[in-house]
């Protein structure tokens, strides 16, 4: 029964006053998602495309029972807001802001230590439960209700992952956008966690990128305890060392973090690792035979 | 952001971290005055960006005012290559005039955050002077680690279990632990991410100071610190990198021949490597963004090809909810602006993908399309030749 996110998901956004905030909150609706309000300090009791506006969290939760909030809001505030969510009690909490200094997120990593708050991102496009509910920027329209699992730290990677599987009828469970930056709520070992023990997932295509150690670890756990198959692609094999790829922390630094380990870890493992972005589909579909 | 080793000693003198007495001289004449007041012996040290400046020339030790103008005058207008420089190397336009000391011990000592283990996260080395990412990679057990608490910095007990692990003795010891402590305030107040003492030096009377220093500032909390932004240093980068950022383009310059424009960092990496694996080489990772808008595009354009190298273009943008009759305009408009000459392959996802498509063939320009990331990378590889 797909994971994270599905019809129960009543999604209140952080942000919703803002440009981006609304197109993706009126995507997010068109797709099927129960949307029960916003909030943007300063303007709580108007309505924004006919959801109520709420100062904070706290009164957000409290009047409309949001059990998911997704942010929208500018970097130097977006630490902030994943506190505010966490602090309101919110079991999922879902970051979409890039740009977010390492400090504050070193403060929201430990704020969160002992709560029951997942955070997923940030700097990441959210996640996508086809055929229930979306969370985030990934688009609706390319996605198809079935038995895969993505999880990624690239956005628009992930779109394309999704769009090879659907052109081949292979649809999908959830999509988990995880981030780009060095210090994230969820990581790949996480995710998968969660895909091990639902039903719906059968296989899981897992997309990673040079820089920090995440793909290894994913590694490590895929070959103790995960049993479903995984295709697995690494972005940046010809990334330059010493340079930063976009994404905060793609950069292979001192030797570490290349894509080159990266795949010999999963490799290792079991996982079909394709060295071909265009090839992710039909190795998922080879892996699922 | 990347500053220089003067500025990176100035803030340490602000946070109490003692550094050897020194002055910037961007002549040969003020170098020579330089090392006048400070004495005659004197080292003289090319101030670029990159490290491995000492093996490739760019530090001298001097005995005399005349030789210190002289290694200026040597050093000043160089254009400097080594390891970390790239095969341009960068050109030196000024130096650090230092007073020279007599060196007991030499230790390194950094500081970055641990992606895996949530902190801050402080790092010492009897190995100093050495390219401690090879000590790491070689005898990782050199390497004394302190975990960090965000908030209150290195602990004192912290700092001790670091110097008496080196096996430094009083009273160098308790000079390391405060240099050490010192490093952990400055490196929360000025949001750096990484801070790197290569070497911290005992003197042979005791004393402890940073004789080198390399700072990295987090880019994305400079809006905190309108100071810092100031040290940027604009011609130690890349001239097409520093306009695309500019236009919230994120460039990277290759030394290949096809130029790409994609959305999104993934798929730009991703779209790099599949023109490699398709026996092509990238001339750039450009990420657009994710709204890949008309004047976006032309931005991009205009950067790819400032680029002599670049033979075709590839442009792979999934825009999921971006209209791609609209992408199509975009392109078809900046291409003729711009006048672009070499063959352009598109391979787009979005809505109205056809429509977008027969835009793009109708106009009569030099276009190909391509339905996946496999056939784009094959047909702009074929068009580069």
């Amino acid at each position: 029964m797909a994971v994270l996110i599905d019809s129960d998901t009543r999604l209140l956004v952080q942000g919703l006053t803002g440009r981006e905030g609304s197109f993706h909150t009126q995507q997010a609706a068109k797709f099927g998602t129960t949307v029960v309000g916003g909030v943007t300090p300063g303007k709580g009791g108007t309505t924004h495309d006919g959801l109520p506006v709420f100062n904070t969290v706290a009164d957000a939760c409290r009047e409309t029972g949001a059990n998911t909030s997704v942010i929208f809001v500018p970097p130097r505030f977006a630490a902030d807001a994943v506190m505010e969510a966490a602090d309101a009690g919110l079991p999922l909490v879902v970051c979409i802001t890039e740009g977010i200094p390492i400090v504050d997120m070193l403060a929201v990593m430990r704020f969160l230590e002992g709560r029951a708050t997942r955070l997923v991102g940030p700097n990441c496009p959210g996640i996508i439960t086809p055929g229930h509910a979306k969370v985030g920027i990934i688009p609706g329209h390319i996605c198809k209700e079935g038995r895969v699992g993505i999880v990624s730290k690239s956005g628009t990677l992930t779109y394309e992952a999704i769009h090879q599987l659907t052109l081949r009828g292979l649809g999908q469970s959830t999509c988990i956008g995880i981030g780009g930056d060095p210090l994230i709520g969820t990581s790949f070992v996480d995710a998968l966690g969660l895909f091990a023990v639902d039903d719906q997932t059968e296989a899981v295509v897992l997309i990673g990128e040079i820089g920090g150690a995440a793909e290894e670890a994913a590694a490590a756990y895929i070959g103790q305890s995960f049993s479903k198959p995984v295709v697995g692609f690494i972005a940046g094999q010809t990334a330059p060392p010493g340079r930063r790829m976009g994404h905060a922390g793609a950069i292979v630094s001192g030797g570490q973090g290349t894509a080159a380990s990266k795949m010999a870890a999963l490799e290792a493992v079991g996982v079909s690792v394709v060295r071909s972005p265009a090839d992710m589909g039909s190795a998922l579909a080879m892996a699922l035979s | 952001m990347k500053i220089h080793e003067y500025q990176a000693k100035a803030l340490f003198s602000q946070f109490g971290i003692p550094v050897p007495k020194g002055e910037v001289a961007t002549s040969p004449a003020e170098a020579r005055d330089a090392a006048e007041r400070l004495g005659g012996r004197v080292v003289v040290k090319a101030q670029i960006h990159a490290g491995g400046r000492g093996l490739a020339g760019g530090v001298r030790v001097v005995q005399s005012t005349n030789a210190a103008e002289q290694a200026a005058r040597d050093l000043i207008g160089l254009t400097l290559v080594t390891p970390q420089t790239g095969p341009d190397g960068r050109i030196v336009s000024r130096v650090l005039v230092e007073e020279q000391l007599d060196i007991a011990r030499e230790l390194y000592l950094g500081m970055l955050v641990d992606r895996a283990r949530v902190c801050p996260v402080v790092m010492a080395s009897a190995a100093g002077g050495m390219d401690i990412e090879e000590v790491a990679a070689r005898t990782p057990e050199r390497i004394l680690r302190e975990n960090v608490d965000h908030d209150s910095g290195l602990a004192a007990f912290q700092g001790r279990r670091l110097v008496f692990g080196l096996g430094m003795q009083e009273p160098a010891a308790r000079s390391a632990v405060e240099v050490m402590r010192a490093v952990s305030r400055m490196f929360r107040a000025v949001d750096a991410s990484l801070v790197e003492v290569n070497p911290l030096v005992v003197t042979t009377d005791g004393h402890v100071l940073a004789l080198d220093g390399k700072v990295t500032l987090d880019d994305s909390a400079l809006f905190r610190h309108p100071e810092l932004r100031e040290l940027r240093d604009l011609a130690e980068e890349e001239a097409l990198e520093t306009e695309a950022s500019k236009y919230s383009l994120n460039y990277i310059r290759l030394d290949g021949s096809i130029g790409c424009m994609v959305n999104g960092a993934g798929l730009a990496m991703a779209t790099m490597d599949i023109i490699k694996l398709s026996g092509g080489e990238p001339a750039n990772f450009l990420d657009v963004g994710g709204g890949a808008s008309a004047e976006q595009i032309r931005n991009a354009f205009r950067i790819l090809m400032a680029d002599a190298n670049v033979r075709a273009v590839l442009i792979n943008i999934f825009g999921g909810i971006l209209r791609c009759d609209v992408l199509a305009e975009g392109v078809i408009a900046a291409v003729k602006e711009l006048d672009v000459q070499v063959p352009v392959v598109i391979r787009m996802e979005g809505t109205n993908v056809t429509e977008g498509k027969r835009m793009l063939t109708d106009s009569g320009l030099n276009f190909s399309t391509a339905d996946t990331m496999g056939e784009a990378a094959n047909a702009v590889v074929a068009a580069a030749g």
